[in-house]
């Protein structure tokens, strides 16, 4: 709201933090290849994708809720929960798992799709409509299985295993492929179409978008179809990645995905943002991860600690920032 | 809606906020007493009360004491979603302060406890406040949405836990501490009096002073509130600390019971439990007006169906869909569709 009561936005602004999430993830990596021997390699830089290339796709659906103004807490369960649909269907019903991503991705649709029409016809508030989400689709999980499946299905693991060769770098996974695409297409859709200035602008102001006659209520239960749709398709590349559907997995993967969105220069309030800056947000905490594991000495706790501690410094700023613009921008 | 103009001459039980919640609560009981005979059994046994009810008693405690908080967050239009973590970091300060060790008095084994009791209590209390202030100041002064602020605490939290654990689940040999979560006090649960406790306090404190009045007015109408002149941010950093102080007297109760500090699992999902106690009971999740003795029976309710679920043979993975969808249904009831919805529906029969 307050984004549009304010002159439009400076571009310096609000690209700075994206700007410092990169300079952040530059800083780390010249760092550690000062520190660590062999971690200044094509392939340590493509690691970072192959390993969160899920998270890239999670992080472009929850932009647009984001971006639109609200917030989406489910998506760390629907991960799981996607996964473990995989495994039941493809390892237990035999289901050939082109088929059953089909339908994993039609389910996320709809849980999405059901979560907006909690948030836009009965007005529930975005986080306790998706807070039921979180627990049903970690519940339905449960029901599934309490132990982890192993997929073992031959295509699954070919997807798993196979690289596609990048230049010189060194080469990546068909997940990166697929998260490179449904980058495209965020931005696409985000920029690009009628849809994507409906979700600006909902965020912007609610009442009005509302007053100018945009298709508020259909955009909004879209957007939440698209990120938990997102966190579908997250789920599978998840899934593909572990070879393995549990219950247990994507714990604390909200915080992750709203950090690097956050990171990426993307406003909590709501209108202000891109799509592409979650990118740089993922990198970040790709970066802080490998710099954890590179060292070895410490736990893995640190890298919770360490993500939950940069979420609150960008949070911070992000006001800091919103202050002193709203101050230029003020009377006298 | 136009029910002050109507004539109040018929005493109407149903109108009253916690009819609802007390009636669910009845139901669930003669549910249970239904299933099994033996539910609302009471014997006395080494000095104190057993049977089912006081089990529920017992287990409800840390959740009521939990939600108790809550409330007044949610009542000014807030969230608290780290009290899970809290707990796990309150529970883990405190068995790693006491721990307790074998020694030899006397010829005879006994274990003693690193730190004095008292300090650890305190130290874990305190630092559950530290842990509360940071969301306040994060929400009240910063101005960040609660329900980030927390999630930030949420997560970082359990990292924290497990950091103060050293990723060990620590086990506590010391006798008094397990008084706090599984002692008995005039033949009840000792924690069921604590919570109930809190509960009077808090009471006391909402109907005796203004600071009821001032969480009811910043979550009704914080543009109002602020004119009138409370000051907000004060205001909001006081109940998130409380709601953080809670949560650290539920970690303890928690870690006392079971005897031990898992940081990974201690008060897990317990934030959910305490968001659904306080819906249950009655207040909005919009924030405005809150009910203490609502959220009482809110969390009661919750222990009794979980009580239910388990012995009625239902898989307890089965509760999380279950109060999931109880979420889901409470927020629907209270939503201004539904309520938009049902006059037009009466006005018809």
């Amino acid at each position: 709201m307050k984004a549009v009561m304010l002159p439009r936005p400076r571009l310096t602004v609000h690209t700075l933090p994206s700007l410092l999430a990169v300079a952040l993830f530059a800083l780390m990596f010249a760092a550690g290849s000062l520190a660590y021997d062999g971690f200044f390699s094509g392939q340590v830089f493509l690691n970072l994708f192959i390993d969160n290339a899920f998270l890239i796709v999670v992080a472009l659906g929850l932009s647009f809720v984001i971006l639109g103004g609200g917030i989406d807490l489910s998506v760390g369960s629907v991960v799981a929960l996607a996964t473990m649909v995989l495994a039941a269907l493809v390892e237990r019903l035999h289901w050939p798992p082109a088929v059953a991503a089909l339908v994993i991705l039609l389910g996320g649709l709809a849980f999405g799709a059901l979560q907006g029409v909690l948030v836009e016809v009965f007005e529930v508030p975005p986080f306790i409509a998706t807070l039921a989400g979180m627990f049903l689709a970690r519940g339905l999980c449960y029901l599934i299985s309490i132990d982890s499946i192993a997929i073992r299905h031959p295509q699954m693991e070919a997807f798993s295993q196979a690289r596609l060769p990048v230049g010189p770098l060194g080469e990546v996974s068909p997940s990166v492929a697929v998260a490179a695409v449904v980058l495209l297409l965020a931005v696409w859709l985000a920029h690009g179409t009628a849809f994507g200035r409906t979700v600006y602008a909902i965020g912007g102001n609610d009442r009005s978008a509302r007053m100018m006659g945009l298709p508020v209520r259909s955009t909004r239960i879209g957007m939440y179809a698209l990120c938990s749709g997102c966190a579908a398709l997250g789920g599978l590349l998840f899934g593909a990645y572990t070879l393995s559907g549990y219950g247990l997995h994507g714990m604390g993967l909200e915080l992750d995905a709203i950090a690097a969105v956050v990171i990426g220069g993307a406003l909590l309030s709501g209108g202000v943002g891109t799509v592409a800056g979650c990118v740089s947000g993922v990198l970040t905490l790709g970066a802080i991860q490998t710099l954890i594991a590179f060292d070895g000495s410490l736990s893995s706790w640190w890298t919770r600690i360490a993500i939950g501690v940069l979420l609150g410094l960008f949070c911070v700023m992000q006001r800091v920032l919103e202050w002193w613009h709203q101050r230029r921008a003020g009377p006298g | 809606m136009n029910t002050a103009t109507a004539p109040a001459r018929r005493p109407r039980p149903w109108r009253h906020p916690q009819f609802w919640p007390a009636a669910t609560l009845l139901a669930l009981l003669l549910l249970n007493w239904a299933f099994n005979p033996g539910f609302v059994s009471l014997s006395w046994r080494d000095g104190h009360l057993v049977g089912p009810l006081i089990d529920i008693a017992n287990r409800a405690a840390p959740l009521i004491t939990v939600a108790l908080g809550m409330t007044l967050v949610i009542a000014t239009r807030g969230i608290d979603i780290s009290v899970g973590a809290v707990v796990a970091i309150a529970a883990a300060v405190a068995a790693t302060l006491i721990g307790g060790n074998l020694v030899i008095q006397d010829g005879q084994q006994v274990y003693v406890a690193r730190t004095p009791m008292a300090l650890a209590l305190l130290a874990a209390l305190g630092v559950a406040l530290l842990c509360g202030l940071w969301n306040g100041l994060l929400v009240g002064v910063a101005g960040i949405q609660p329900i980030i602020a927390t999630l930030i605490l949420m997560v970082a939290g359990r990292g924290i836990a497990q950091l103060i654990t050293q990723g060990q689940i620590v086990t506590i040999y010391y006798k008094p501490y397990f008084f706090i979560g599984a002692g008995y006090w005039l033949g009840l649960p000792f924690a069921f009096w604590l919570a109930l406790g809190l509960a009077a306090v808090m009471g006391w404190l909402k109907h005796r002073s203004a600071l009821g009045l001032f969480v009811q007015a910043s979550g009704a109408n914080p543009a109002a509130a602020r004119l009138a002149g409370i000051r907000a941010g004060a205001l909001l950093v006081g109940v998130y600390a409380f709601c953080g102080l809670t949560a650290g007297l539920a970690g303890l109760m928690i870690s006392s019971n079971v005897k031990s500090a898992d940081g990974n699992n201690a008060g897990l999902l317990l934030e959910l439990d305490a968001i659904l106690a306080v819906t249950l009971g009655g207040t909005s999740l919009l924030g405005g007006r809150f009910s203490l003795r609502g959220t009482v029976l809110g969390a009661l309710i919750i222990q009794t169906l979980t009580y239910a679920i388990y012995s009625m043979g239902v898989p307890p993975e089965v509760n999380l869909v279950v109060k999931a969808v109880v979420v889901g249904v409470v927020c629907l009831v209270q939503s201004p569709a539904w309520l938009q919805w049902r006059p037009a529906q009466a006005d018809r029969a």
